[in-house]
């Protein structure tokens, strides 16, 4: 957190800015201040915790909240200064929130989960030249725009869907157990729809054993997904492939178990929702045997095994997912750029950046690495089926904690307990 | 028309029928508050929300069934709708609309982002088995929670009717709402009808939301979709009536499913306001509202 | 001169020194501030401009309207989109935007005052307009649907695109809070300002003695509508990015309307002094709140504020301020 020092003088900065804004007091002072500070690296961290995206944006900052002591086990000598920002799930204030942080000193900036805050994020960061490290935003125009101050460590929607359709063949192959039609369940939101786009546009180059019988996009705000499964079931479709938020998620299960719909599986096709903890909880034993191919933590390294350990402590209630795992990679890119320049100039440190190789970190998949448009292109899609309440890689096998169960089975099936 | 769409459409209106009670009971507690004082509850979704909530920590750490906490939750949101009244909305009766929507929503902020600040961003449900039963009617399938939710929703709006048509302070209420100033005349006491408009108005909402958390997990952010919803339905229905309240979640709840069905299902709250718009254009004191405004 | 003459009329000279001083203070801002206050002056500015236009049809005519997001989106998305697709700049596509909004504006109003819905159910009307609208882009692929729609960020200043950096963003929404500042003035020293107020005040009143109550209540709206469009069309260029959820949300709508409450409903500073305090409060909270490290502690720091104003000043903060220092401009 921030030292209380850092505090004052941002406050100090403040109040002199809400009284001054209009008579053009001078505030040069502000920002000799807030450039003489020490030489720790400083990371404004920008996320929406509160407002709408209020859940995922606290369960992103807790990776990052762990992520010295993560550092300190894996004996990386760096301590990194983090500051949090609140986005309150509005580009506007995402951007008067970068431009706050970059006034107070950050040397490099992370977030901000959502597509829309951090495009906002992006350009502040180009137009001041300082780097931001985008833990999650899936929207490919984001490396799209030719910045050359932004690096991204989380797939874009094609990525993710290619690779996850990929896994489908792979989930097929292992079991011996091919479905030959499939229904697409999404919600109508701008992730929703980037997938839905995604996958309608790949689908036909990736020669893939079923054919998608329907599309089936629903509201947002969604109360009840009755008449939606309903017509789900009517296709008749051997595989469900769901593009859902959390609470669509609980809503579309429970209505899958009221109409008796057992498809042979559900196949999350990088959504999230299937994963997450709250939906594990409330679901129970229905929520097992689903499948999400999203990027995961991965279970035989060590970094992981700390960041898991440090996690729990910590947070005992909560469950480290892909959110923590990608913010606290952001912090740890943050803190190899530092290590690299050993320096906190921004050129320097981007230059850093555009040069890592991580070979060390959680999310499976190849090293850290950027291309040229500022994109990670070597993370890699796993299968993570919920198996004991617990979301558990079942795929790539060498990342496998426990092998895969497919066919899902029947809701009244004895292995759900 | 084959016998399998029949049957898909039937069963979509059954379940519109089962949801649009609890829908009407929320909307009921606006209508009563609009009826008797002429104050919009700008922040009335977010009253649901809390009891919604309420409900939910009843269940999480007391272990009681929202179904049985439910009248606690009522008489827990009767005493403070009252206490809101008497405290803060009071002065504002009579005053410019724009004053009395400026000071409710500045409630509903608080609201929800005390729900935010106490019980956290996660989304919070209730887990009963009953969620994933069902009853089986010859083809038909109705919900089991959305049938005993229904179930209670109706005794409730039972209850109601009888305490404004048989009680004695029910009757004072009409007649304050009737006319004001003859109310004053033969000497009510206004202020304390109010209180208790209020305070009925919110204990309807507080027992939608214990019904409401049955059916669907709550996050703070539900609120201001469920104050439209309200407002939707208390328009279509009549603002200011009771019956029109019901008739009117019915109708949103049967026209959102059957839309749901008929065409792309997220477009199908653009039926609503679709529905909203007709009635105030063509009926703007509601289906079954008495007077034009 | 005449013009300026007309502007200054019976405005008490201290006033016209403050005025003078606040411009050339503001002219020469971005010079003084940093970044960061540039940007919160930048949302300023903002909101007092669409505050400004807001005001005009429920501050000056009377007409409660809650669904104005619907002609901001529609502005953004028109310029937006002319510009994505086929490369037509801003300037010209602001025209295409305001005329869609304006005409948006025409049928809401007309529909609504045409069946004489007025208050809360005019209200109403307009939050299913812009949100029924909020729908229809979800699904309208030329858009980008519920997807979003992107503009290329290009920092290198380029006018006849309104491409470029804060800085100019700065001058044009400031720009156009002036210019709403002085077109409302005289719309309100006009014969069809004091018609307006005359329908506020009581619109049957004003039909017996033979005001053109339709039509300048669509006057209203339909000037209301373009400014705010105007808006739209800045916030689009500036963000470089839409997405129906929050272009057409009922959240911005209410944002929209804060600013002239809190200020002072009808009054021409109203909507400036609301967007500093509104804003100013804002960012105070947000610093205030980080020491207590609790999720939505800001809002509640927000709503308790906007609660106390309400209670205590339902006119509004300036009426108060304005008679405190003896500037006198009160509501009309």
């Amino acid at each position: 957190m921030t030292g209380r020092n850092t505090f004052t003088r941002r406050r100090f900065g403040q109040a002199t800015l809400a009284g001054t804004a209009l008579l053009g007091a001078p505030l040069p002072i502000r920002q000799a201040l807030a450039q003489g500070g020490p030489a720790n690296l400083k990371v404004g961290l920008l996320l929406p915790t509160s407002g709408l995206q209020a859940q995922i944006g606290q369960a992103c900052r807790r990776g990052a909240d762990v992520a010295n002591e993560v550092f300190a086990d894996m004996k990386m000598p760096v301590k990194i200064d983090i500051v949090n920002y609140d986005t309150e799930t509005k580009p506007d204030v995402a951007r008067t929130q970068a431009e706050k942080a970059i006034d107070a000193g950050c040397h490099m900036l992370v977030g901000a989960f959502d597509s829309g805050q951090t495009i906002a994020i992006a350009q502040v960061c180009e137009q001041r030249g300082v780097p931001l490290i985008v833990n999650i935003a899936a929207a490919p125009q984001i490396t799209e725009q030719g910045y050359k101050f932004v690096v991204r460590n989380f797939p874009t929607a094609p990525m993710l869907i290619t690779g996850a359709l990929a896994l489908h063949k792979e989930i097929f192959k292992v079991s011996g157990k091919t479905p030959k039609t499939a229904v697409l369940m999404s919600v109508n939101d701008t992730f929703g729809t980037s997938m839905i786009n995604g996958i309608k546009a790949l689908f036909p180059k990736l020669d893939m054993p079923y054919e998608l019988v329907d599309t089936i996009s629903y509201d947002p705000a969604a109360k009840d997904l009755a008449v939606e499964v309903g017509k789900a079931k009517a296709t008749k479709a051997e595989l469900l492939l769901p593009v859902s938020r959390l609470n669509d998620a609980k809503l579309l299960v429970q209505e899958m178990v009221k109409q008796r719909w057992e498809p042979m599986g559900v196949l999350n096709p990088g959504a999230p929702g299937l994963y997450e903890q709250d939906f594990l909880k409330t679901m129970g034993k229905y929520g097992e045997f689903m499948i999400s191919n999203v990027p995961w933590l991965d279970p035989k390294s060590a970094m992981t095994q700390s960041l898991e350990k440090r996690h729990a402590a910590k947070y005992p209630n909560d469950q480290l997912d892909l959110n923590g795992g990608f913010t606290f990679e952001g912090i740890l890119i943050a803190a190899h750029a530092w290590l690299t320049a050993k320096s906190t100039k921004p050129g320097d440190l981007m230059e850093a950046l555009r040069k890592s190789k991580i070979d060390q970190h959680v999310m499976i998949g190849g090293p850290i690495q950027f291309d040229a448009k500022g994109q990670n292109v070597n993370i890699k899609a796993s299968a993570v089926e919920n198996l004991k309440r617990k979301p558990t890689v079942v795929l790539p096998l060498e990342s496998a904690a426990a092998p895969l169960v497919f066919p899902m089975p029947s809701w009244n099936d004895k292995r759900r307990t | 028309m084959t016998s399998d769409f029949l049957l898909s459409l039937a069963q979509a209106i059954t379940k519109g029928l089962l949801t649009g009670m609890v829908y009407g009971l929320m909307a009921l507690g606006l209508s009563v508050i609009f009826g008797v004082m002429r104050v919009v509850n700008f922040a009335h979704g977010e009253l649901m929300v809390v009891g919604m909530y309420l409900a939910w920590m009843g269940f999480e750490y007391l272990q009681v069934s929202p179904m049985l906490s439910l009248p606690l939750i009522a008489a827990v949101f009767f005493v403070a709708g009252y206490a809101l009244q008497r405290g803060v909305i009071s002065p504002f009766i009579g005053r410019p609309e724009h004053q009395q929507f400026l000071l409710l929503l500045a409630i509903a902020i608080l609201l929800v982002n005390a729900c935010l600040a106490i019980a956290g961003p996660d989304s919070r449900g209730v887990q009963m088995e009953s969620q994933f039963d069902s009853y089986e009617l010859g083809p038909l399938v109705f919900d089991a929670v959305r049938l005993h939710a229904a179930l209670v929703a109706v005794a409730i709006a039972g209850l109601l009717w009888l305490f404004f048509t048989r009680t004695r302070i029910g009757k004072s209420i009409r007649a304050a709402a009737d006319n004001h100033m003859g109310a004053l005349v033969v000497g009510l006491d206004v202020k304390r009808l109010y209180a208790f408009t209020f305070g009925v108005g919110a204990a309807c909402v507080g027992a939608a939301g214990a019904l409401m958390i049955t059916i669907i997990p709550v996050t703070p952010f539900l609120a201001a979709e469920y104050t439209l919803l309200a407002f939707v339905i208390v328009i279509v229905g009549g603002l200011g009536s009771m019956t029109g309240a019901l008739l009117g979640g019915l109708l949103i709840g049967v026209s959102e499913a059957v839309a749901g069905l008929l065409l792309q299902p997220s477009l199908k709250s653009m039926v609503s306001f679709g529905i909203l718009i007709l009635v105030l254009l063509l009926r703007p004191q509601g289906l079954l509202g008495k007077n034009s405004q | 001169m005449n013009l300026l003459r007309r502007l200054t009329d019976g405005v008490p000279s201290r006033a016209l020194w403050c005025l003078g001083l606040l411009l050339v203070g503001l002219l020469v801002a971005p010079a003084v501030l940093g970044k960061y206050g540039l940007s919160v002056l930048i949302l300023i500015l903002y909101f007092a401009y669409v505050g400004q236009a807001w005001n005009i049809m429920m501050g000056f005519a009377g007409q409660l309207s809650l669904g104005h997001a619907l002609y901001a989106g529609l502005g953004g998305y028109i310029a937006a989109g002319l510009f994505f697709h086929y490369g037509i700049g801003p300037w010209a596509g602001l025209f295409v935007a305001v005329a869609a909004a304006s005409a948006a504006g025409a049928v809401v109003g007309y529909l609504g005052f045409r069946f004489s819905l007025a208050g809360v159910y005019f209200a109403l009307l307009t939050i299913a307009f812009s949100e029924f609208t909020r729908i229809a882009f979800d699904h309208w692929g030329w858009v980008g649907g519920s997807g979003g729609l992107f503009l290329k960020v290009d920092a290198t200043v380029n006018l006849l695109n309104l491409r470029g950096g804060p800085i100019l963003f700065y001058y044009v929404i400031l720009a156009l809070a002036v210019g709403a500042f002085i077109l409302c003035r005289l719309l309100l020293e006009s014969r069809l300002g004091r018609y307006w107020l005359a329908i506020r005040e009581d619109a049957e009143a004003a039909q017996a003695v033979g005001v053109p109550v339709l039509r300048c209540k669509m006057i209203a709206v339909v000037i209301s509508a373009a400014m705010t469009a105007l808006a739209g069309v800045w916030n689009a260029f500036y963000y470089n990015n839409l997405f129906p959820e929050t272009a057409f949300a009922m959240g911005r709508s209410i944002e929209f309307t804060l600013a002239p409450i809190i200020g002072g409903l009808g009054t021409l500073f109203g909507p400036i002094v609301g967007a500093v305090v509104l804003t100013g409060l804002g960012e105070i909270f947000t610093d205030l709140s980080e020491v207590f490290h609790i999720s939505g502690i800001k809002q509640i720091f927000y709503g308790l504020a906007l609660l106390i104003i309400v209670m205590y000043r339902p006119a509004g903060v300036w009426p108060w301020l304005a008679d405190r220092f003896g500037f006198g401009e009160k509501r009309r």
